[in-house]
């Protein structure tokens, strides 16, 4: 019943008030009227006491740190962040030109065991996590961040304009996503900075919906008319009025797009449109390996595409967790 | 202790509370809400609950059917419907109960309803729950529709909840309600989103039908004159505590606790003007839920309290003999004092005289909407004129086009060719953007809801810099320092400026937002309903605060309002729209005292007073019809009690001064509306 929602107090309307015990000496005075002018002295009550507020906003980032999801999110993020940073310093083996035997199952020596070439696999997934740990994150922030702008202003403008980007953005959806990113990478080369422009090409147009209806809630509240009434550039109130109010949805589909990102990267090099071998990129590796899963050797396999799974569910247990707290205050 | 035990004896009585305690955990804490409530409703009669937001009459409503939230829980007392004990009820059983015993009645008609299904299935499951067989509840449903007045129920059942207008919607509601027969109705706030009008309509239906069902009505409501109008007793609730309880004449009429004295003070009535006397509020806020209160509740409000009031809970004293009327105050006697020491400040306004220079003047203005390649006039050919710190009431039905009036005026939207707004004299652009700095700086406005027109992510210095800035052109320390003198003139203190208006209360955020209205020195402040989302005593605060700007500063008001106590209050001139036209204007006086367009007259007799003045009430058949398709002649015709056949739905009445200053738009001439509106006083 959501009726009864609204009987649920909200925080702010619980918390103590500063001025209540000072209050007491102030309204006993004997007279028994209060004229006007001291009504909003004493109407300081009103104020909400911001210590709480704070500890309230405190609190609910103890509460996500209290979230198992979240820790063990950050965790391994961080683990493949300091790989990413330190690669071969801290790789049991050079990932690129240490050779054992072939195709060795793993055992102590070597926990992940060896590739067709003789190389350590371990040494290989962790040095692998380089590119996607500096891509992905770039490409969905690109991404979100020409999301924004276009949306904003779909929400913001609406009519003509809004119908004009709305039926782009659809083509823009309809059209199959890795055919598109691989046409793009093959013609214009596997770079990084190539890689991170189709990520964040993929990606602008959902996050643009997705803001463009956070920004509809907005525009038409009396902020938005109070802006235009003292002459407000259409910027300004996008950017500065509007976009602070619709940060929360955006900062839950940022870290949603970093999982997506990571997925997308993987797939593309997986397809060929990324590293090059013998780069010891995950999606690189899985598909030079993948062939010989049929004959038993599924290490070379299993352990960078377990890399890549670790990576998107650690993204998307953050993701969730922010999502809840963002919610909740 | 039970104020409860003296009315009725709990196990006859339709509804019965008994030392109820509410508690809502709120982060593992567990809050109080509701501090051992106790009435009790005797079949047939209808009770209301009255107090500001936040005071817990809704969650007694909640409770006494156990539809608490989820972190809500019962922590000790007894709720006794007609004997059986709802608090020790199982699901089941509960079940049982809300179906069969008690209904409730919500605040927002639509929502009340599933906006997909057809209003006759509806109906028709609400009947067929109660075991009834599809045809019979085909049957059943019509006639609930028929009990309710619903003209053509036949077509009305084929129909979705969005084709209705909100009168109609919450009839329908009220129908369903009534489905099984309860013995016991709630209803929580059942007409505050309604026109005057409308509202009026739904009281009048809810106290027959009470009559014709014999069931116990419990209403809960922030308008006392709803209270005052439909129910026997009153209980008036402050800070989860019945502090006064009695039969509902008694009470407004001869209060006894101070709280209660307090809330009929600061309303405007007896057609006080702001040229007499300042609004008494009350000073202070409502403690907050959960806080630890072994006092009187209202200790810190209260201009009586002395060490007693703040060491001991007061005991219930019953006042007069008949065993009716009690309050909770340790000095029942000192009431008298209270009641006396109406405050007489004057508020340093003198009505406008005819000297003062005119600011505004609308001329032929006119808007039309263009939706779905359809004209719709919202507003036709508008003349007024405003002087220099004067106050122009607008009012009208929601739909009259009185925001649109407001909307044009400033310049949001743009008035179709033809029509001028004038400012001292020279037109100005229609829409803000191509407008000046220094016309927009004479003309701002301040919005309904202060939650929706303050930036939340914005702290109270910026919101005001930014305006400061913008307007005057003022920057930096500069800047600043007037921000702190304007809000020091909105009564806002240097702590205030760095809070976000979150943190702030109703009456605070209302003032932020009319110390940005007034950031530029304007001429003109456009007010929509500025003090329709507040509490009557913080109401009152603003009320004042507008009027002491206005002497001060000569400011010239539009103000835009259904209430007609504030805009009585407040305005030197009042201006009646109906359909975007306007229908009457003149100063407050003549358009308060009659004759009146005959539209007027129903509005001003819509109205549910808290005095309980007998008032003759004009019911306007029909809905307001569609801008798009207005009716010929006469837009009121329609609707009008007075029509005169042949004439009205032929020609429109142009706007006619009947007196210096007052014009209205109808075919009656003055004299015989004066005589037929005398003979139904």
């Amino acid at each position: 019943m959501s009726d009864s929602e609204k009987f649920v107090p909200k925080p702010e309307e619980i918390v103590s008030t500063p001025g209540a015990d000072m209050l007491v000496s102030h309204t006993t005075l004997t007279t028994t009227t209060i004229p006007p002018t001291t009504q909003a002295e004493i109407e300081l009550s009103g104020v909400v006491q911001v210590s709480e507020r704070t500890q309230a906003r405190r609190e609910n980032w103890r509460l996500i740190l209290r979230r198992p999801a979240f820790i063990i999110g950050v965790f391994i993020v961080l683990v493949w962040t300091v790989c990413a940073i330190f690669g071969d310093r801290i790789t049991p083996h050079s990932p690129l030109d240490y050779r054992s035997i072939p195709h060795l199952s793993p055992r102590a020596s070597f926990p992940f065991g060896t590739d067709e070439q003789g190389r350590d696999v371990l040494s290989r997934v962790m040095a692998g996590s380089r590119d996607v740990i500096k891509v992905a994150p770039m490409g969905a922030l690109l991404g979100v961040f020409l999301g924004v702008i276009v949306g904003m202003v779909m929400g913001y403008f609406g009519g003509w304009l809004d119908n004009v980007l709305s039926r782009i953005v659809e083509a823009f959806l309809a059209l199959p996503v890795l055919l598109v990113a691989l046409l793009a990478v093959t013609t214009l080369g596997s770079s990084s900075g190539v890689v991170i422009g189709v990520v964040a090409a993929l990606f602008t147009p959902v996050v643009a919906r997705t803001v463009r209806a956070a920004v509809l809630a907005e525009r038409d509240l009396d902020y938005v008319t109070s802006a235009k009434l003292r002459g407000e550039s259409s910027a300004f109130v996008m950017f500065k009025e509007i976009l602070p109010n619709v940060s929360g949805p955006i900062i839950v589909e940022l870290t949603v797009r970093i999982g997506y990102a990571v997925f997308t990267v993987a797939t593309l090099s997986f397809l060929g449109a990324g590293p090059q071998p013998p780069s010891p990129d995950w999606g690189a590796q899985v598909s030079e390996a993948f062939r010989v899963i049929s004959a038993g050797i599924w290490w070379t396999t299993f352990f960078p595409a377990a890399a890549i799974a670790s990576l998107v569910i650690a993204v998307n247990l953050i993701a969730d967790s922010v999502q809840s707290v963002l919610e909740a205050s | 202790m039970s104020i409860a035990s003296a009315s009725a004896p709990s196990t006859t009585a339709a509804l019965a509370l008994e030392d109820l305690e509410v508690v809502y955990t709120v982060r593992g804490v567990d809050r109080v809400v509701l501090r051992g409530v106790s009435f009790s409703i005797a079949p047939g009669e209808a009770y209301g609950l009255v107090g500001e937001s936040g005071c817990g009459k809704s969650t007694t409503a909640y409770a006494a059917l156990r539809y608490l939230p989820r972190n809500g829980k019962i922590v000790s007392g007894r709720v006794l419907v007609a004997g059986d004990d709802v608090t020790s009820m199982t699901t089941s059983q509960l079940q049982r109960f809300r179906a069969t015993e008690a209904s409730m009645v919500y605040q927002d008609p639509a929502q009340a309803m599933n906006p997909s299904v057809k209003i006759g299935r509806q109906l028709v499951e609400s009947f067929t729950l109660l075991g009834q067989s599809k045809s019979d509840a085909q049957t059943s449903a019509l006639e609930a529709l028929r009990r309710v007045r619903i003209a053509d129920p036949v077509r009305v059942m084929d129909r979705y909840p969005f084709q209705l207008s909100g009168g109609m919607q919450q009839r329908v509601v009220i129908a369903m309600a009534l489905a099984c027969d309860p013995k016991l109705l709630v209803l929580d706030e059942p007409t505050t989103g309604l026109d005057a009008t409308v509202e009026a309509e739904v009281l009048d239906l809810v106290r027959v039908l009470r009559k014709e069902c014999n069931a116990a009505v419990l209403l809960i409501a922030h308008n006392l004159g709803i209270i005052r109008s439909l129910c026997d007793r009153v209980g008036v609730m402050y800070a989860g505590r019945i502090v006064e309880e009695g039969p509902s004449h008694q009470v407004f009429v001869d209060p006894q606790h101070p709280y209660t004295v307090g809330l009929l003070r600061s309303l405007p009535r007896h057609g006080v003007r702001k040229t007499e006397r300042a609004l008494a509020t009350i000073p202070g806020i409502l403690p907050l839920i959960g806080s630890d209160l072994p006092t009187c509740v209202f200790v810190d409000r209260c201009p009586l309290a002395d060490d007693t009031c703040r060491n001991e809970v007061p005991p219930v004293v019953p006042v007069g003999t008949d065993g009716l009327h009690f309050t909770r105050c340790h000095h029942p006697d000192r009431i008298p004092e209270l009641i006396e020491a109406l405050p007489d400040i004057p508020i340093g306004i003198l009505a406008p005289s005819d000297a003062n220079p005119e600011v505004l003047e609308l001329t032929h203005l006119s808007k039309t909407f263009r939706q779905r390649s359809v004209n719709v006039p919202a507003l036709v050919d508008v003349d007024l004129q405003l002087a220099e710190g004067e106050t122009l009431g607008i009012v009208g039905e929601s739909g009259s086009g009185k925001s649109t009036l407001a909307k044009t005026i400033l310049g949001i939207e743009s008035a179709d060719d033809g029509g001028t707004v004038s400012l001292d004299g020279n037109a100005v652009a229609p829409n803000t953007s191509s407008r000046s700095t220094d016309d927009k700086r004479a003309m701002q406005m301040v919005f309904q809801n202060p939650d929706s027109a303050l930036n939340r992510s914005w702290s109270v210095r910026r919101i005001l810099m930014r305006s400061v800035e913008k307007l005057t052109g003022i920057k930096g320390d500069e800047a600043n320092k007037r921000v702190e003198a304007l809000a020091a003139h909105l009564r806002l203190t240097p702590r205030h400026l760095d809070l976000k208006p979150r943190q702030l209360s109703g009456g605070l955020k209302q003032r932020v937002a009319i110390a940005r209205a007034f950031a530029g020195d304007p001429r003109i402040v456009v007010c929509d309903e500025p003090t329709s989302a507040l509490d009557v005593s913080v109401q009152a605060a603003i009320l004042n605060l507008l009027a002491d700007l206005q002497a001060e500063e000569k400011t010239s008001y539009v103000f835009i309002t259904h209430d007609m106590g504030v805009v009585r209050y407040l305005a030197d001139r009042i201006a009646v729209m109906y359909l975007g036209r306007i229908q009457e204007v003149g100063p407050t006086d003549d358009v308060f005292n009659g004759p009146n367009h005959p539209y007027t007259e129903a509005l001003l007799s819509a109205i549910p007073s808290v005095d309980g003045e007998p008032t003759s009430r004009i019911r306007l058949e029909g809905e307001i019809p569609s801008p798009a398709n207005p009716p010929t002649g006469c837009v009121f015709h329609p609707r009008c009690p007075r029509v005169i056949a042949g004439v009205c739905e032929v020609t429109e009445p142009p706007l006619l001064e009947v007196a210096p200053g007052h014009a209205m738009r109808c075919h009656i001439p003055i004299e015989k509306l004066r005589r037929l509106q005398a003979k139904t006083e």
